[in-house]
């Protein structure tokens, strides 16, 4: 995995998450080299639908996020990606406000969406994240039947009337994430029972049977086999007609393949946003470029 | 010599056993050229020593303590003259105490039968007998290990590995003795349980409705049989425990949920260990409570309302059962819902769940199998315990589910029963071992079953 | 399928009412910690509010005079006429002192129902060990009779005044304005045994009678429980009898106290004929019931010992048992005694088992060895709690607040020991 090339589909891409040259670690550039608030290449967009402006996220007394500016445009796949512990993650999870429930988490800096404040104290959190979804790392349905599970969010948000519609809406939710036909027959099995793609894709069909319009995905892949990665990233591609979806991925083949733009991170600094093509091609910056070589990461 | 005596003798044997040899170990080793051609330190030739010493002397000294009371009392009893002799196991028990007393000068001499005077004098000097024995065969034991472990001190013999593998039988013995206990629990009321069955038959205990056990003193009492019907008892001790749950499992699990949910590091670290304090606080202090204060309260309100209420009512004695057991509602709760992976929380969250909703529809049923195991657990507490019941319910057999009328319970009744004074061998006595074993074998069940859901939840998760 | 953007109102619209039902749960929650935490300050208050006056001891200071002939005494050395001898005659003497007018057979009676029904053997104690001062005036302190001293105590409660008469209310009320009637620190309840009545009754013979029994639980408890643990955690092989050993263990830590009181009766008392009522018997009851909990606390002690250092020893040459004895044990100590001291605290507060046993009987003396009869603290609690007179209900009190010390404090000291030993690895 030395010499990372970007037009490479392997199907490795979800075991590259351990995949390290280990004696090359020293080339890890010093931080001294970023600037804090200098992001090369086309961070803005003429369409946003997060507007994201000097974002700060601390810890407790660590910053974890360094001054970040960052539009996410209208149906765009926009991918995070970087070394471990770069903040991507963390970057994500203000998104949707996961971080509340961190208690030392303090988040800084304007984020909005569709133009409205999205840590305005009077903004309601469970309309925020009924718009803007997440997929996790690891697959995690509920212990409940695959109907109930997908049935989940719309009924606690009401958005069925009747039995007949919350029938319509866990279908076409199946049948979206490519689910329909594996299932159609054991809707009442429970959940936990499936294979770990499946429940991956389930997670998905959950989180889109609210109708949001964003979707997170944080490291949807990395837990799955590369067939049923290969899967999810079909999906991926098909649900980028209607949602936007801000993807964080450790495999760079990954982010290749699926987004439109792809942004690197670096020690809480955002240093490059590109065009995907771009960045594993030609990227701007010198530690980008050694990011996709491999020279570290 | 008392047993209490002998046994720092037998110590201080082993102690001497040691330091010789620990010389000896050191004596031979010199001229090898030092200790490092022994086979082992000369601290393993000095604990084989010790271990030789004390071990059989202890087992011996065991075995005396307990057997030597009953075979010196048998001898006695067998040495009376047959017009004394006893005729019932009732008889002999006072037959005995009076010998014993008169034996250790609490009884006047003047005052009983000639024939238990003579038998006085035997006790007297079988017991003076019996202890020189002991203590002489005890020393001889002590001093003959000793001797052996201390010609063994030789350097081909490995004595770690002597000492190593008693350590290790005595490691298990240990571990064994949970064994025994519960052998000698079932043992202890199996036999007894059966010569109750023999004297009432099984169907009236199981299924008869009528409790009354005061067995007459003269044949020509009236209702001299006693009723031994365990059902009023039964339905008693579910009545309590029922109304003990109702209070600690809505109690014990909201707690639980709050603290794991929504409580604040600061608030979880104050209250929880003040939950765990009602756990801490002995049951007889709940049963004075209970006694004192709940019960005339509730007897007081239920006055003003119209209702009549017994002093010792159920209400009182199960609601301060269920303020003992919300503690372990509540900690063991506390532990299953933890033991939820934190992504169910964020999967549901993120879908835009309130944190009720959350844990309503998420972590609730989740939890529920650990969260059923724990309430059993809780369920066999409430059953089992005792002091709350013997001190805030009554004694009255009554056959009701009015939580203001006084019940007894199971617990009550083997407390009753077995203190005060005891016909040995009379259907009373034998029916507290009876109730006893019920007892036993329902709390067993539900242990069992409890610890069986717990276990099976947590490896769901790990 | 609900469109997006629209499917925002609907979740808009419902948001009222979610976060009603959120509070509403919020506050369950509160609700039950409330609930929990009023109970336990009520049950403190409650015992508190009840138990404080049994730490208050009322007496009578009186000039007593030894007058002989009052007493029917003229040689205190002569045994026959001591034991005939009327002690409480000068008391009374005394007390008309104050009320020359109580002169009838009714009133004497009532007057020297104000005094202990021990004042007299007092005297008589004096009497014997000093004869010389037959005749002389002596300055006294008696304990008051037990209706007097609650009455004194709960001054102005008609509660408790129900079993004085007028007249002897009268009285009292003066003696206590003269200062003849007086309160101080009860330290009766702490040198004495049991008694019939309540202000001459103390708990040092049950707290004496705990100390025994509890030393003979921690001596065969501790080793024998620690051996255990560390058998099953370091020696036992993955097999049958293991397994079972283990589920024995776990159900023998849920099986009702009460059991072990009926193994220990037909057991030690039934089969191996060992006396009922000693703290040697109670002791042995309680190590069997608190094995558990020591057994698994000090499993888990073994367990945070990390692998490393069993390797590292392993490695040096150490034998198993070496590695075993010389680390493993050590390390594991803090936690073995934290758990310990907990399992000690919960047999402390025992009282079911040994009801079974006998050491439910009135005692006096205070016990002197591990085969005297004895009782101990909780139950002795339990006989006060069951006596009707108002003294034994406060005396009651006052022990549970002497046991929750002790048991307050060794829970202290176990989470003390935690905190300074405790090891992070």
């Amino acid at each position: 995995m030395n010499t990372m090339n970007p037009t490479v589909t392997s199907e490795t891409g979800a075991g590259v998450v351990e995949d390290k040259v280990a004696p090359v670690k020293e080339e890890r550039p010093a931080e001294a080299e970023l600037e804090e608030g200098v992001t090369v290449g086309t961070p803005y967009s003429d369409d946003p639908k997060f507007k994201l402006r000097n974002v700060e996220v601390f810890y407790g007394e660590s910053r974890a996020i360094k001054n970040i500016s960052l539009d996410i445009a209208r149906n765009e796949v926009i991918a995070f990606i970087g070394p471990s512990g770069c903040g991507k993650s963390t970057f994500l999870r203000c998104l949707n406000r996961m971080n509340d429930s961190i208690d030392i988490c303090k988040v800084k800096g304007s984020l909005q969406l569709d133009d409205n404040d999205i840590y305005d104290p009077s903004r309601d959190v469970v309309e925020l994240r009924a718009r803007v979804g997440m997929v996790f790392q690891k697959p995690n349905p509920f212990p409940k039947s695959i109907y109930d599970n997908v049935a989940y969010g719309p009924r606690i948000h009401g958005l069925a009337n009747r039995k007949s519609d919350l029938d319509d809406i866990v279908e076409n939710s199946l049948r979206k994430a490519g689910l329909w036909n594996e299932v159609k027959d054991r809707l009442d099995a429970t959940a936990t029972g499936m294979s770990g793609g499946q429940q991956q894709r389930l997670c998905i069909a959950r989180t889109i049977a609210v109708s949001p319009e964003v979707v997170l995905m944080d490291e949807p892949c990395s837990a799955l086999d590369p067939i049923a990665t290969a899967k999810v990233e079909e999906l991926i591609a098909e649900l980028s007609e209607s949602y936007t979806i801000v993807i964080v991925t450790h495999s760079m083949q990954q982010a290749a393949r699926v987004s439109h733009r792809t942004a690197y991170f670096h020690l809480g600094h955002l240093v490059e946003v590109n065009e995907t093509n771009k960045v594993f091609t030609s990227p701007e910056h010198n530690m980008t470029e050694s990011y996709i070589t491999g020279r570290f990461g | 010599m008392q047993t209490a005596n002998l046994l720092p003798l037998v110590l201080v044997i082993a102690v001497v056993a040691y330091a010789l040899a620990y010389t000896r170990s050191r004596s031979v080793a010199e001229p090898l050229g030092g200790i490092r051609n022994l086979k082992a330190l000369p601290f393993y030739y000095a604990a084989r020593a010790a271990l030789w010493c004390a071990i059989p002397a202890l087992i011996l000294l065991g075995a005396w303590a307990a057997f030597e009371g009953k075979v010196i009392q048998n001898m006695v009893v067998s040495s009376l003259p047959a017009e004394v002799a006893p005729q019932s196991p009732g008889e002999a028990s006072l037959i005995v105490s009076q010998i014993s007393n008169v034996a250790e000068g609490k009884l006047d001499p003047t005052r009983v039968p000639e024939a238990v005077l003579g038998a006085a004098d035997l006790l007297q000097n079988l017991r003076a007998e019996s202890s020189n024995f002991k203590t002489t065969l005890v020393i001889l034991i002590a001093v003959l290990g000793s001797a052996f472990a201390w010609t063994r001190v030789q350097p081909h013999i490995n004595a770690r590995e002597n000492v190593e593998r008693t350590l290790r039988w005595l490691f298990f013995a240990c571990a064994a003795v949970a064994i025994l206990t519960t052998v000698g629990i079932v043992l202890s009321v199996i036999f007894e349980t059966v010569r109750f069955f023999g004297k009432v038959p099984i169907t009236e205990f199981l299924f008869g409705t009528s409790w009354s056990p005061q067995t007459a003193l003269r044949a020509d009492q009236v209702g001299s049989d006693g009723a031994f019907g365990m059902i009023p008892l039964f339905t008693g001790t579910l009545l309590i425990s029922a109304i003990a749950l109702l209070v600690a499992v809505p109690v014990g699990l909201m707690s639980a949920i709050y603290l794991s949910e929504y409580a604040s590091k600061r608030g979880r670290a104050i209250i929880k260990p003040l939950l765990e304090m009602l756990a801490g606080v002995p049951t007889v202090v709940y049963g004075f409570f209970a006694a004192l204060t709940v019960a005339p309260f509730i007897a007081g309100v239920a006055d003003m309302i119209g209702l009549n209420a017994s002093v010792q009512s159920a209400l009182a004695a199960g609601l301060v059962m269920g303020v003992m057991i919300i503690p372990f509602v509540s900690s063991l709760s506390d532990d299953v819902i933890n033991a939820v992976p934190q992504n169910l929380r964020d999967g549901s969250l993120a879908l835009g769940a309130t944190q009720a909703e959350t844990m309503k529809n998420v972590i609730f049923p989740a939890a529920l199998p650990g969260i059923m195991g724990g309430i059993m657990l809780a369920a066999s507490r409430a059953i089992g315990e005792t002091m709350i019941v013997v001190m805030a319910a009554g004694l009255a057999a009554n056959l009701t589910a009015n939580p203001l009328d006084s019940v007894t319970t199971v617990t009550v009744q083997i407390v009753t029963l077995l203190t005060g004074d005891q016909e040995f061998d009379s259907a009373k006595t034998l029916a507290a071992f009876a109730l006893g074993m019920m007892l036993f074998i329902v709390t067993l069940i539900l242990n069992i079953i409890a610890l069986h859901v717990v276990r099976k939840y947590r490896e769901q998760y790990d | 399928m609900i469109e997006q953007g629209s499917q925002a109102e609907i979740v808009r619209q419902s948001l009222k009412k979610r976060y009603r039902k959120e509070r509403r749960f919020r506050m369950y929650g509160r609700v039950a910690i409330a609930v929990a935490l009023a109970s336990l300050l009520l049950l403190f208050v409650d015992i508190i509010g009840k138990g404080y006056t049994g730490f208050i001891k009322t007496t009578i200071t009186l000039d007593v005079t030894l007058d002989g002939e009052a007493m029917y005494l003229d040689d205190p050395t002569d045994k026959d006429q001591m034991s005939m001898a009327d002690f409480q005659a000068p008391i009374i003497a005394s007390l008309q002192g104050y009320f020359p007018q109580a002169t009838e057979r009714s009133d004497v009676r009532q007057l020297s129902r104000l005094v202990g029904s021990y004042a007299g053997n007092q005297i008589k104690d004096l009497l014997v060990d000093n004869p010389g001062l037959l005749g002389s005036t002596q300055t006294l302190e008696f304990l008051v009779h037990d209706t007097v001293s609650v009455y004194v105590k709960h001054a102005g409660d008609e509660a408790y005044s129900v079993r004085l008469s007028d007249q002897q209310k009268g009285w009292v009320d003066e003696l206590v304005e003269k200062g003849v009637i007086d309160t101080g620190f009860n330290d009766v309840l702490f040198s004495r045994g049991d008694s019939r009545e309540p202000t001459n009754a103390g708990i040092l013979g049950a707290i004496m009678g705990s100390l025994l029994t509890m030393i003979v639980t921690l001596v065969i408890a501790f080793p024998v429980g620690v051996s255990a643990a560390v058998y099953l955690e370091e020696f036992a092989p993955q097999n049958r009898l293991t397994d079972f050993i283990e589920v024995n263990i776990n159900n023998l830590a849920a099986v009702p106290s009460i059991i072990f009181g009926l193994l220990g009766l037909a057991m030690f008392i039934g089969l191996f004929g060992m006396p009922r009522s000693v703290p040697v018997v109670g002791g042995l009851v309680l190590a069997l019931m608190t094995l558990p909990t020591i057994i698994i606390s000090s499993r888990a002690a073994i367990k945070s010992v990390p692998p490393s250092i069993r390797e590292a020893a392993m490695g040096m040459g150490a034998s198993k048992m070496q590695v075993v004895l010389h680390h493993v044990v050590p390390l594991a100590m803090p936690g073995m005694m934290t758990g310990s001291i907990i399992g000690m605290a919960q047999a402390l507060g025992e009282t079911a088992p040994l009801l079974l046993i006998g050491m439910v009987a009135f005692i006096v003396e205070v016990p002197d060895g591990f085969f005297s009869s004895a009782t101990v603290l909780p139950v002795q609690i339990y006989l006060w709690a069951s006596s009707a007179e108002q003294g034994f209900i406060e005396l009651a009190s006052a022990g549970i607040m002497v046991l929750l010390a002790f048991m307050i404090s060794m829970n202290a000291l176990a989470i003390w020991l935690r905190k300074r030993l405790e090891r992070r690895w």
